[in-house]
């Protein structure tokens, strides 16, 4: 099948749900993870060894004498070129040299060819560090009394105005006046509500922990392994060995989930791999074990949202006045974006004629929060959505219908004032929800009680902004290649990973269609920095509507060349693809993103099209809560979910219900806990995340309002959407069966049952 | 010390200390990586296979209690050109994302079936309560094993 000539304009593919084409390799056990990678010769293992004092002054490290070092390797941060993590700030060490500001803060590497000798090697090390008061709430840090990062704790600040809060005045009176400019709005409204809401760390929990082989040779340093983004790490690598880009060889193994969670860390762990790898001249394999890699990488940021709302009698929402304060941990990794996207995804989706949102994050001596499938976004979502829910409350409205009246439609104007001109389904996606899920009748019926248990229903409404934040796209420049090869067919080389959710088969469905081939006739090549473009890391529900629009572009210039060469001499595609080939040496269609042209930024103000476009969703959840226990059950989950266009629908499905899920375990079990800065649960037996008897009944309804500019006539991003709802759409459940009113995450029995009786004496 | 097993339907001999996981002799010196490790303390089920016919955590056996007994792994279910029922069906109905958890998935599905043909809903989420998967949400995976069920009872029907 691979070197037959191309069938020439066979059905489309795009929108048909074609079985995922590295699935065969997964199924069968021959997908090469990367510690499935066959041992390179004289291969190492490596190991960190980690602080254990949340905050302090490096003193001293001492080896034990008594210790066999001969056949250990051993760096430490004077082992660095040039000691930062290269990401946004480069604040973060690769290994500390003289502060740690976490517990798991990695001081020296080890690597031994005996596994089991490199674990008594790390019992050999004592680090002598002179202990400091360490900061671990995030208010605490605000306040400031203690200063543990820059000059007052903050790692970054944004302000967002609208209406009457979008004063014009100097700079530096922006903040008090519009915060005046808020209250006044607010006070002219009929009905004011406020309230505080809390959002708690998530581990990703990918199912494969992170790992990396690296080695160097003549070529310069190769690094391969469990990667979301592979030009990070190569970004990582040029700032910390001061190398020029060429001798820099990132590649991705087979990766067994990311969710966010391997898009920065890998660069750590490939850093401290490389680094071993180069001093002992040796390839080095570094397998976190599941403890390790629940304690030293990255989490969801925790986030209190505070907000007041106005609104008019009959439900006209008009006033928001938010304020957002999140962790980042330890150092600043990505939380400037993740604090942006948060910041834009305050609002909700909902149409408001004035409104501030403050937003701020905080260091604390806790391990950096990073990236998380939703990425600042269902922390703020979480909170509008109880906000709304507790407003309908006052008003005695049902949410659903309070959401579907202030819910934004095409023409409105988001809190950046972006004006929504097309693909807005808000509404669409809140009635098929609803209808398909019996919601309204239920709710009439009130909370079904039946012995210990009762049961209630709820809905959260929510849109998604769909690739890089305001100029992101623009900055980024995204680039993929598209090759003619012999006979006609086509290979994509592209930065873009697939790491599960299937970015392999839907690229090879878009390319097939923009040439107008079969997807057997399309090649995939194993993103790796050496031999494929820059795309743009492999985030922000990005990959199939932006990279895949270059993609679609790229694939239909080289046919229309080939169509060209057919016009002129005749035969096949094959045959002229070969003709031109011959003629012409290699033929590459190398593509850069361009944004649409009616796209407008501005980074200062925070004003203009934050996205693109959105997806939109309405997500119900029918839950039964054990009246002794307070126990909850997700009993069935309603999604009508807005992809613009469906490319391959089981995998959207799939991404939908993988992400409701993940959402459903934030919500009600999973939870980190911390006794003086350590992780007291870093094991799968005491995180827990759902198995298939906690998961519900997923009814995913897919709607389509295309993108113009999205390809296969209009996808938009998905990845991230589903993260959104469920934690709201399950709050609202349990106040439906049992009438308390959560504010905080996760949800669980005892937080019920505490939030329940503080409701019963507050009624005595 | 010397062991001797089957593994996948052949006769393997290994040197062994006999508390090293059977994980990790599957891994290593015979060479199967399709057995996964997620976690290493039997929660999260990438490592199942089947030992003597029932479904266990490989990562918690030690391989000193495999001598004369039959292992099967993912590798023994089928390959690309002879996928068994339950792979063929977590392809088409989209039961593997990133794949990781799916082999230890298909042996703890292999094993339902082999006991109940025609499993019901609630008995297909219970046979694979001991797997976890991050990205699916289980349903395409318990659809999955409902077709697959199908699969193999019209091809044991033929």
């Amino acid at each position: 099948m691979a070197h037959s000539s191309p069938v020439e304009n066979p059905r489309p593919s795009v929108g048909t749900s074609v079985p995922r084409l590295d699935g065969a390799a997964k199924v069968t056990g021959v997908a090469r993870y990367v510690d499935d990678l066959p041992p390179r010769p004289g291969e190492l293992h490596g190991a960190t060894v980690r602080s254990a004092v949340p905050r302090g002054l490096l003193r001293g490290v001492r080896l034990d004498p008594a210790f066999d070092w001969s056949d250990v390797t051993v760096v430490r941060a004077e082992d660095v070129p040039v000691n930062n993590v290269a990401l946004i700030i480069e604040d973060q060490p690769i290994l500390a040299a003289s502060h740690i500001n976490h517990v798991y803060e990695p001081v020296v590497l080890l690597a031994c060819a005996d596994k089991a000798k490199l674990v008594r090697a790390m019992r050999a090390v004592t680090l002598d560090i002179e202990a400091l008061p360490p900061v671990f709430d995030m208010e605490a840090s605000l306040a400031g009394a203690q200063v543990i990062a820059g000059e007052d704790n903050v790692q970054k600040r944004y302000l967002i105005t609208k209406g009457r809060a979008d004063v014009k005045v100097e700079p530096d009176a922006v903040h008090g006046a519009s915060s005046a400019a808020i209250d006044a709005a607010l006070a002219a409204c009929d009905v004011v509500v406020e309230g505080r809401y809390f959002a708690h760390h998530q581990e990703q929990l990918y199912i494969e922990p992170q790992g990396v082989v690296a080695w160097w040779d003549a070529e310069g340093v190769h690094a391969t392994g469990s990667i979301q983004c592979p030009f990070y790490v190569h970004k990582a690598f040029t700032k910390a060995f001061e190398l020029e880009a060429g001798f820099i060889h990132i590649t991705q193994a087979v990766t067994g989930g990311g969710f966010g969670g391997k898009e920065e860390y890998p660069s750590i762990i490939a850093l401290h791999a490389a680094l071993l790898a180069k001093k002992s001249g040796l390839p080095v394999r570094m397998i976190y074990d599941r403890k390790e890699d629940i304690e030293a990488t990255t989490k969801r940021h925790p986030c209190i949202c505070e907000i007041k709302s106005g609104c008019d009698a009959d439900g006209t929402l008009r006033a928001l006045s938010t304020r957002i304060l999140m962790d980042g941990g330890a150092y600043v990794t990505l939380s400037p974006v993740v604090l942006s996207r948060g910041t834009l995804h305050a609002a909700g989706a909902y149409r408001w004629d004035d409104v501030r949102i403050e937003s701020i994050a905080v260091a604390t001596n806790t391990p950096p929060n990073g990236a998380f499938r939703g990425f600042g976004a269902p922390q703020t979502i979480w909170a509008i959505e109880r906000h709304i829910d507790a407003v309908a409350r006052k008003l005695g409205r049902d949410p659903i219908d309070l959401k579907a009246q202030n819910v934004l439609r095409e023409g409105d104007v988001t809190s950046t004032g972006q004006v929504l001109r097309t693909s807005v389904a808000g509404v669409e996606c809140l009635e098929k929800a609803a209808a398909a899920s019996d919601y309204r009748a239920k709710r009439a019926r009130g909370p079904q009680v039946s012995g210990r248990k009762a049961r209630g229903i709820g809905a959260a409404v929510f849109m998604h902004g769909a690739g890089f934040t305001g100029s992101g796209e623009r900055y980024l420049k995204g680039k993929v290649a598209v090759d003619l090869l012999a006979g006609g067919r086509l290979g994509i080389r592209t930065a873009s990973t697939d790491i599960g959710q299937g970015t392999e088969t839907v690229f090879r469905q878009i390319a097939a269609d923009a040439a107008g081939l079969t997807i057997a006739d399309v090649d995939f090549a194993v993103p790796s920095t050496t031999t494929c473009p820059d795309s743009g890391p492999t985030v922000a529900s990005r990959t199939v509507m932006v990279v895949g629009s270059i993609l679609e572009n790229a694939s239909k210039q080289l046919a229309a060349r080939v169509h060209a060469e057919r016009d002129k001499g005749g035969g096949t595609f094959a045959e002229a693809a070969d003709r031109l080939i011959a003629a012409e040496g290699p033929i590459t269609s190398l593509l850069q993103y361009t944004p649409p042209a009616f796209i407008t930024w501005d980074d200062v103000t925070y004003k203009g099209d934050a996205y693109p476009c959105y997806g939109w969703a309405c997500d119900i959840a029918e839950v039964e809560v054990d009246l002794d226990t307070f126990e909850v059950t997700v009993l069935d989950f309603w999604s009508a979910t807005d992809v613009g266009k469906a490319i391959n629908p089981v995998m959207c499905k799939g991404q939908i219900e993988g992400g409701s899920l993940q959402a459903i375990g934030w919500a009600v079990s999973e939870e980190i806990t911390w006794r003086d800065g350590h992780i007291t649960n870093p094991r799968m037996t005491n995180y827990i995340i759902p198995t298939s008897l906690d998961a519900p009944r997923f009814q995913t309804i897919l709607v389509e309002a295309p993108f113009a500019f999205g390809p296969g006539g209009g996808a938009k991003g998905i990845g991230e959407l589903p993260m959104d709802g469920g934690a709201p759409a399950i709050a609202a459940a349990i106040e439906h069966a049992v009438g308390v009113a959560m504010a905080s995450l996760p949800l669980t029995p005892e937080r019920i049952l505490a939030a329940k009786q503080a409701q019963e004496r507050h009624v005595a | 010390m010397k062991i001797s097993l089957t593994v996948n339907g052949s006769p393997r001999e290994l040197d062994s200390a006999p508390l090293v996981r059977l994980l990790d002799a599957l891994r290593g010196p015979l060479g199967l990586t399709g057995t996964k490790e997620g976690c290493g303390e039997g929660e999260c089920g990438s490592c199942t296979v089947l030992l003597d016919g029932d479904p266990v955590n490989a990562c918690l056996v030690p391989i000193g209690q495999c001598e004369g007994r039959e292992i099967i792994t993912v590798e023994g279910l089928g390959s690309a050109l002879h996928l068994s029922p339950l792979q063929r069906c977590f392809i088409d109905e989209g039961g593997a994302q990133c794949g990781i958890c799916t082999p230890g998935m298909l042996i703890a599905a292999e094993a339902l079936l082999r006991q109940r043909p025609d499993p019901d809903e609630p008995a297909i989420r219970e046979a694979l309560a001991g797997n976890l998967c991050r990205c699916t949400g289980y349903q395409r995976i318990v659809e999955s094993v409902r077709a697959a069920a199908v699969l193999r009872r019209e091809g044991a029907a033929q």
